[in-house]
């Protein structure tokens, strides 16, 4: 579903705002998602993003949004050089997928500590993207909302464990998937929740029994309006 | 409100009487359950970038390809010279439209209007026309609701993308919120800006995506010229009391209904139009050497 912003908007590095501005969305996804900044990377472009993809910079645009860079920051262009200074190894390659969007990235990512994440992201037109896979799970999710990542043990009430936790945060679930890949297999949750988590909260959910990892994406910060007068226009 | 179809949004004005951009702002401040001052706070940002995206521009970038950039210049450059026989305000729109959009395709900070490839065309006509004239803030703004408010019906009603409808759902829907917008801007009523809109669009109707190496680059940098003198022309035929003989809701259908049965080679796939000539195929050739 389309805003008025999403027409008029967004703001963005060009050329191509699904080519681009999405692409950077994808890295951005990523990085929260592993749940600190990323030292090595393995990037494979599939379809039209393998085909126009560096005519577009999207190779460039994926590696700012894991530097942790919005789709308007100037420092797109010169990306590869700011991985550079950053700490970031980056490689680049095509994929040939089945039956995935055209637009389609999967991002290799580990951190500092050795945490690990690949996520597969298509980027659909207008800047707007769907997270297909994490991990090889299949999921969809937008980045539309503030969205937790939890991996858990397969066991009973690990869910409610979660649930009852925000709950108790004054947090309000928007949408929720639960899957495991078969019976006794880790579990990956993927909630959608309207209003924003604190670090501190994300933090505190990881230390529930049978957690094994809590990640967060928090979506892009609206302006709240503050100092806005219409009578000074 | 959904902004559903123009007639939902003439409707809208007459039951509440209210002008076409608050019914927008509304509908806006509904679908996103913010306040009138967030709504407005952000579009001023977004006129913003845009005004810094204009600012910035030097005619110095190149393109990934190399065939883009400079032609802003180039136009401003001809028409200080009192050479161009468009002059005046057209002249500055048409070397606004090349500016922007060559910001663009050259990886610099713009506003997709409705899309980054169309990008050009809305900015080029305001821009241009606050140059010349003074107009408040709180008009240019009505003007941007008025804009996005058509983008969205067009959006919901035909779609805007060009791998979906070609370059008529980019170019020709950019076109629109131009149209609409100048009329707005020129005091026109709810009325002018439906058959500015609709004769903005009809004339772009069919215009095929046609992108050489998939790049936007040739020919969606020219093409927001195109779009955005195409709206000067149905904005001042509005304002002067023409009319749309098709009602402007039918002509969007008509052109979705067009881009929904274009051939898939003229929806930005690169595979027909300017992308598959030889210059078009030899560009391509050349991007794809390591």
């Amino acid at each position: 579903m389309l805003n008025l912003f999403d027409i008029l908007g967004p703001v963005m590095v060009g050329p191509s705002s699904s080519h681009t501005a999405g692409a950077v969305r994808i890295g951005l996804m990523a990085r929260s998602l592993l749940g600190e900044p990323p030292v090595e990377a393995a990037i494979h472009l599939h379809g039209s993003f393998a085909e126009t993809g560096s005519g577009h910079g999207t190779d460039r645009a994926l590696v700012a949004g894991l530097l942790g860079m919005q789709p308007d920051d100037l420092r797109i262009p010169g990306a590869a050089q700011e991985a550079e200074k950053a700490g970031l190894s980056v490689t680049i390659d095509t994929v040939n997928l089945r039956e995935a969007h055209p637009n389609t990235a999967i991002l290799e990512v580990r951190g500092a500590s050795g945490r690990t994440l690949e996520l597969q992201a298509a980027s659909l037109g207008g800047g707007r993207i769907m997270v297909n896979k994490l991990d090889g799970i299949e999921v969809s999710f937008s980045g539309a909302f503030n969205t937790l990542v939890v991996r858990s043990r397969d066991v009973n009430g690990v869910v409610s464990g979660v649930t009852s936790i925000l709950y108790q945060l004054g947090v309000n679930v928007a949408n929720m998937s639960v899957c495991r890949p078969k019976r006794g297999a880790d579990m990956l949750m993927v909630i959608e929740v309207d209003e924003h988590i604190k670090p501190s909260q994300v933090a505190f959910l990881n230390e529930l029994p049978n957690i094994i990892s809590v990640t967060y994406y928090d979506k892009e910060e609206e302006d709240d309006g503050t100092g806005f007068d219409e009578g000074d226009l | 409100m959904a902004l559903d179809s123009m007639k939902e949004i003439f409707e809208a004005m007459e039951d509440q009487g209210l002008p076409f951009w608050e019914v927008i702002l509304r509908a806006d401040m509904e679908d996103r359950q913010v306040s009138r001052s967030q709504s407005m706070a952000k579009m001023l940002t977004v006129w913003q970038a845009m005004s810094e995206a204009a600012d910035n521009y030097s005619g110095r970038r190149r393109s990934a390809s190399g065939l883009v950039g400079g032609d802003g210049m180039k136009m401003r450059q001809y028409t200080l010279r009192g050479k161009a026989m468009t002059g005046g305000y057209v002249s500055e729109v048409i070397a606004e439209a090349l500016s922007m959009a060559e910001s663009n395709a050259c990886m610099c900070r713009i506003v997709a209007a409705p899309t980054a490839g169309a990008c050009g065309v809305l900015p080029a006509v305001m821009l241009s026309l606050c140059r010349r004239e003074k107009l408040t803030q709180h008009q240019i703004l009505e003007a941007l609701y008025v804009a996005s408010g058509i983008g969205a019906v067009i959006a919901h009603k035909a779609g805007i993308a060009g791998a979906s409808g070609g370059c008529q759902a980019e170019i020709g829907t950019a076109s629109a919120m131009a149209a609409g917008a100048l009329v707005a801007l020129r005091g026109g009523t709810g009325e002018q800006i439906g058959h500015g809109v609709a004769m903005a669009l009809k004339n772009l109707m069919g215009l095929v995506c046609d992108p050489v190496a998939g790049l936007v680059e040739v020919p969606c940098v020219k093409r927001n010229v195109i779009g955005a003198v195409n709206a000067v022309s149905a904005a001042d035929m509005a304002l002067a009391g023409i009319e749309s003989r098709i009602p402007v809701d039918e002509v969007i259908d008509a052109m979705g209904e067009v881009g929904r049965r274009m051939p898939v080679e003229f929806r930005e796939t690169a595979l027909g139009g300017l992308a598959a000539t030889p210059t078009g195929q030899a560009v391509k050739a050349r991007m794809q050497k390591p």
